[in-house]
């Protein structure tokens, strides 16, 4: 296949996920066992169809696991790691070590020298972050105790990589065959500390203080696919500098994305890298899927077959013992347990790094290779397995834990637009408690308004995922004060589509665009030039002479009436053509002027306080004996 | 089915107002009673003055449920008597459309009624303070039927807020029917 060009190649990727994905989804199998069969079945072993060389595809697709790490961070404020501490500690680093120690223990059974055993449970104690959370995220349970578990774990997987790659070449038992190493492990001890510590914070502070105003910077250009091309590079970036120094780059972009997570430009760099990130790691899972040596798998299915048994068998009953110390329910617990039971990416990464330092043959390795790829293959069956089967036969139903309490980012109200008009309308809700998610699409205007202490977030909320991500699944409110008549309609729209549950609150330039914006489904259009303008008529009256309540009076008349024509014609609107559009206007304005006349002429009448017509008022002397008076002029006005 | 009486309830914070919704919740028991809520339709004081005299031409007793401010009612109440009750609709020329109405008050007082004494510190008799009232619905040819009031409305137990509703409703339905307000051949439609 060495004639497969690049186009060629991209070709049957793309046309195995085409195919592959929806049949599994339509299957209830979920998106990873369709990649990873489509895979199988183009990979060198089947069909033959992409070339020997999909290992190479397979390290350029890992750079999705990076991404998905990095967007893992943007949801996960530096607060909530913190608490995150103990699980990650605890719990990923007891679930490392014992399971460790039970496959080296495993490994000397079948006779290998403590050194190499040693390896193998290092490689293997490891799980697979791709397969696990796009499998967890697919079913919605990243969210949940179980969720949360499996993401702490693998977090402490990607950290325990490190000593991992500095104790590997001391095991080594076999000839090096070349002395090139995954990072600067020639370096002293306290040197390669000092690198990676001189990093790490380096990210941090690139993160913390150089993002933003590059970010800004290129937000001011207005173009879209040049804020995406520097989303990419920030992560791009990020993973060259980590793999220089011998770290996961995921744990790297992992930090970054943690560290940009308060950054105003989280729901734009969320938009810009899913995308990516989700095509990547299903290129990522056709490899692993291509990647399974059939032939070896015939060769000696039963060993194989053994192997991966052990493998997912004692993983699952180290997770589960764990995970019953940390006190997870047992629904959860089988879950998390279930999730995390498969080799992982990583090993991938470390067999070839042992090959080359002479830690492990390659005889071992091609093997070890199906039994990491198969075991990835596998977690997708063995949760379905554990939610068709498993769970449903435990006596206590069905019944899960409530979705956990990670609601703290969640407004009822989000506020597109957040210019002079939005910020009125977000300013009078919070003023009264409510806390209001403002998107704004100019750089500049949120630069200003963060200046006033205000956090706007840098979205195009005609985007369905940045309404998403802002919350518009959980919010009641939806403002929409972005003051451009096609963008309002495709908000509107789109939250009719996806979040029919929104109340629209909807800013129109005129007439015209508030009858669209009524049609197109909004609940409550307000014009952005009635308000001021009844209130500037206001003004004038009074400037004419008018007592600022009669002047007060007239304006509010005015003001409501033709709100109330609005909403009467706004439903006649549409289904006729301007002509018809302008009688009605001007019907309707003449009916504004009537209702007005009426209006005063009512007004006139008001306030006079019925006075004996016959006698003058008896007067003001004492109020405590208006009383008798009152008796006395009782039915005089009625025969009047 | 019409309704026959028309409830004005004014209240600017009634949904801090136990008194006033144990009352209201109660009166709903009655279908024959169309809740006018002031508050909630005029927020802004600019009362549809046409709108509320056909409520009143429609409606042979009026309820003006509201708590007893300053010995009186709400202030939007008042703005209400100002336009509502016009010369031309009320009295004066071409008036005295409600000659055959009944007007009730309605009222939540937060002191214990012995305080409404010479003795007690409010000095005066409710039937006193509530004189304005009963002029203008005598001026206007009204009716001016014995008020309701629920004292200490703001100390007593709920369980006796909801007695005190339940007599409000009762006293309510014994009016219409004394007043042979539900009987079908309608009393007073539009002149």
């Amino acid at each position: 296949m060495e004639e497969a060009s690049f186009l060629y190649q991209a070709f049957i990727f793309l046309l195995a996920a085409v195919v592959g994905v929806p049949i599994a989804k339509q299957l209830g199998l979920g998106s990873v066992l369709g990649y990873l069969v489509a895979g199988i079945i183009i990979g060198p072993f089947a069909m033959g169809l992409v070339g020997q060389d999909v290992t190479d595809i397979m390290h350029f697709a890992e750079f999705g696991v990076v991404m998905m790490l990095f967007l893992i961070g943007l949801e996960l404020q530096p607060k909530k790691l913190w608490k995150m501490r103990m699980p990650i500690l605890g719990l990923g680093g007891l679930q490392v070590v014992i399971t460790m120690v039970l496959l080296t223990l495993l490994a000397l059974v079948f006779d290998l020298h403590w050194k190499m055993a040693l390896a193998i449970g290092m490689i293997f104690a490891l799980s697979s972050t791709a397969i696990v959370l796009q499998t967890l995220s697919e079913k919605d349970l990243l969210r949940t105790d179980a969720g949360k578990s499996a993401f702490s774990v693998l977090l402490f997987q990607d950290i325990a990589v490190i000593p991992m790659l500095t104790l590997l070449p001391l095991l080594a038992t076999l000839p090096v065959e070349s002395s090139q190493s995954v990072g600067h492990t020639e370096l002293e001890a306290w040197q390669q500390a000092a690198l990676v510590f001189a990093v790490i914070t380096g990210i941090i502070l690139v993160g913390r203080y150089l993002v933003r105003p590059i970010f800004n910077w290129i937000a001011r250009t207005g173009l879209r696919e040049i804020f995406i091309a520097t989303s990419l590079l920030l992560v791009l970036s990020i993973t060259i500098a980590m793999q220089e120094i011998g770290l996961s780059p995921a744990l790297g972009a992992f930090l970054a994305g943690v560290v940009l997570a308060e950054s105003e430009y989280r729901h734009e760099l969320e938009v810009g890298l899913v995308t990516f990130k989700s095509l990547l790691l299903g290129l990522f899972f056709i490899t692993v899927g291509a990647s399974i040596n059939l032939e070896l798998l015939m060769q000696s299915p039963w060993l194989i077959l053994l192997l991966v048994t052990a493998l997912i068998v004692i993983k699952i009953i180290v997770l589960m013992i764990l995970a019953k110390q940390f006190k997870m329910a047992l629904i959860e617990n089988l879950l998390f347990s279930f999730a995390l039971a498969q080799g992982g990416e990583f090993a991938f990464v470390l067999f070839s790094f042992a090959s080359q330092n002479g830690v492990l043959g390659q005889d071992i390795i091609s093997l070890l290779t199906v039994v990491v790829a198969l075991s990835m293959a596998l977690t997708p069956v063995l949760l379905i397995a554990c939610e068709k089967v498993i769970i449903p036969r435990l006596s206590f139903g069905k019944e899960r834990r409530e979705f956990d309490t990670v609601d703290d980012g969640e407004t009822p109200v989000i506020v597109a637009g957040y210019g002079r008009f939005g910020q009125i309308v977000s300013r009078i809700l919070r003023s009264q408690g409510f806390d209001t998610t403002l998107l704004e699409y100019d750089a500049v205007q949120i630069d200003l308004v963060k200046k006033f202490g205000t956090k706007a977030y840098y979205g195009d909320v005609t985007n369905e995922e940045v309404l998403r991500a802002a919350g518009a699944d959980t919010a009641k409110l939806m403002v929409i004060a972005v003051g451009n008549q096609e963008k309002t309609l495709k908000v509107i729209d789109l939250c009719h589509k996806h979040f029919p549950h929104l109340k629209i609150y909807s800013r129109a330039k005129g007439r015209r665009e508030a009858y669209e914006q009524k049609k197109a489904g909004a609940d409550i259009v307000m014009r952005e030039t009635l308000g001021s303008a009844v209130i500037l008529g206001r003004e004038a009256l009074m400037g004419l002479g008018y007592r600022k309540y009669q002047a007060h009076r007239t304006a509010t008349a005015f003001y409501h009436y033709d709100s109330q024509h609005l909403e009467e014609l706004a439903e006649v609107w549409g289904d006729k053509q301007y002509v018809i559009k302008a009688a009605e206007r001007a019907e309707m304005l003449e009916a504004v002027l009537k209702a007005d006349q009426a209006d005063s002429s009512a007004m006139r009448r008001a306030w006079n306080t019925p006075v004996s017509l016959e006698e003058e008022e008896s007067d003001d002397e004492e109020n405590r004996d208006a009383e008798s008076d009152g008796a006395e002029l009782k039915n005089k006005p009625q025969e009047s | 089915m019409t309704t026959r009486v028309l409830l004005n309830l004014v209240h600017p914070i009634f949904e801090k107002s136990w008194a006033n919704q144990a009352m209201l919740e109660a009166i709903r028991d009655l279908d024959y009673v169309y809740v006018n809520d002031l508050y909630e339709e005029y927020p802004d004081y600019f009362i549809d003055i046409k709108r509320e005299q056909k409520l009143l031409l429609e409606h042979p007793l009026v309820i003006f449920q509201h708590p007893f401010y300053w010995y009186s009612s709400p202030s939007l109440l008042k703005e209400w008597q100002d336009l509502v009750l016009a010369d031309g609709f009320a009295y004066g020329e071409g008036g005295y459309q409600l000659a055959k109405n009944h007007w009730l008050n309605a009222i939540t007082a937060g002191a214990a009624k012995d305080s409404y004494t010479p003795e007690g510190f409010n000095q005066f008799s409710t039937e006193e303070l509530l004189r304005p009232f009963e002029q203008t619905a005598d001026f206007c040819g009204m009716n001016f039927v014995k008020p309701f009031i629920m004292y200490e409305a703001e100390t007593i137990s709920h369980s006796a807020v909801e007695k005190e509703a339940i007599r409000y409703r009762d006293y309510v339905d014994s009016l219409a029917k004394s007043l042979d307000l539900l009987s079908d051949d309608e009393p007073v439609e539009e002149d």
